[in-house]
């Protein structure tokens, strides 16, 4: 195999993080949901958390895209 | 016309500002950058911000005042929740690096403008600074007992030389995790807004029904130009927030 088409497929594959970043995000936020309905009244004061959990797990998928871009440009 | 199009990536060179001289010291080139421009831009902002909210200060705030004011409070509750009292005393830090992340992180969101947090080196400076600064608090605080940071109580021996290895590494990563959460946001936001600014310029150029569909990325730069905003905040708080927990297990080592 050429070494540019693996630099290519390389890339592509690092950016499956996001399927974990996904998952991820998918599960704060429908926890979050499926909690604040069974107590809403102290729904209103976890926003921080769950905007907190949102952000460190979006991070997570972006080190996957950080690492596709070393492979391409690095 | 294509090919006038800057690449998505154009947006992060840094080049000297055009109307001062390039300045070159041993063959060092220390002219001074738009990256910087743009650092000295958010840290004048922030001043004028809080100086012109607490100008004519008032008991019923103004618009700016209240302002001014949320942020303070916003901040000082975060570092409280997180670092309890003790942890007030490193509020200025915390503060001063929430606002200026995050009016860097706004003011790159502006057209023509540049965004200093989307390159790696200002977000490690940043970065390397809580680190050391968390390392520096511990060892004045605790002395050489701030190391049982990295001895976990209620392992039992056989374990201990596994999870000292895991905690002594998890604790040198954290400025590395620290800056590329922050980079990685920013770079990542910028770049989707350029490659779907040239989706639109592409099906625009298209001819026919074709530069019709071209109103559909355009919708979608608008949904994540909104996005953006709210990851702009979002980035400059988690950065707070994770500042107030290292500091936090800094100052209190295992007592929670």
């Amino acid at each position: 195999m050429e070494a540019e088409a693996a630099k290519f497929i390389g890339a592509g594959l690092a950016s499956l993080a996001l399927l974990g970043a996904g998952i991820g995000i998918g599960n704060i936020f429908g926890n979050f949901l499926s909690g604040a309905l069974r107590n809403p009244g102290a729904a209103a004061s976890q926003n921080g958390n769950l905007l907190l959990g949102f952000a460190l797990c979006e991070a997570t998928g972006l080190f996957g895209l950080v690492l596709a871009f070393v492979i391409l440009f690095g | 016309m294509l090919n006038m199009i800057a690449g998505p990536m154009e947006q992060f060179t840094v080049k000297p500002v055009g109307w001062l001289p390039n300045i070159t010291v041993g063959g060092l080139d220390l002219s001074f950058t738009n990256a910087a421009l743009w650092m000295v831009i958010a840290a004048v902002g922030v001043s004028a911000f809080l100086l012109i909210g607490m100008a004519r200060a008032a008991m019923v705030p103004g618009r700016m005042q209240s302002m001014a004011e949320l942020s303070y409070e916003f901040i000082a509750n975060t570092v409280r929740n997180n670092a309890g009292e003790e942890g007030m005393k490193y509020f200025p830090l915390i503060f001063t690096l929430f606002m200026f992340v995050l009016f860097c992180n706004l003011f790159g969101l502006l057209p023509y403008s540049f965004t200093p947090t989307s390159h790696i080196i200002v977000t490690f400076a940043l970065a390397a600074l809580v680190f050391l600064t968390v390392i520096i608090v511990g060892l004045l605080r605790h002395g050489l007992h701030f190391f049982s940071l990295f001895v976990p109580s209620g392992v039992p021996g056989w374990l201990l030389p596994l999870i000292v290895v895991i905690e002594v590494i998890s604790f040198l990563s954290r400025p590395i995790s620290l800056s590329v959460r922050l980079f990685a946001n920013m770079l990542a936001g910028h770049t989707m807004l350029k490659v779907f600014a040239g989706f639109v310029v592409s099906l625009g150029a298209a001819g026919g029904i074709m530069s019709a569909g071209a109103i559909l990325p355009l919708l979608g730069i608008v949904a994540v130009t909104a996005l953006e905003f709210l990851v702009a905040f979002l980035q400059a708080y988690v950065f707070a927030v994770l500042t107030s927990i290292y500091l936090n297990d800094a100052i209190h080592l295992h007592e929670h």
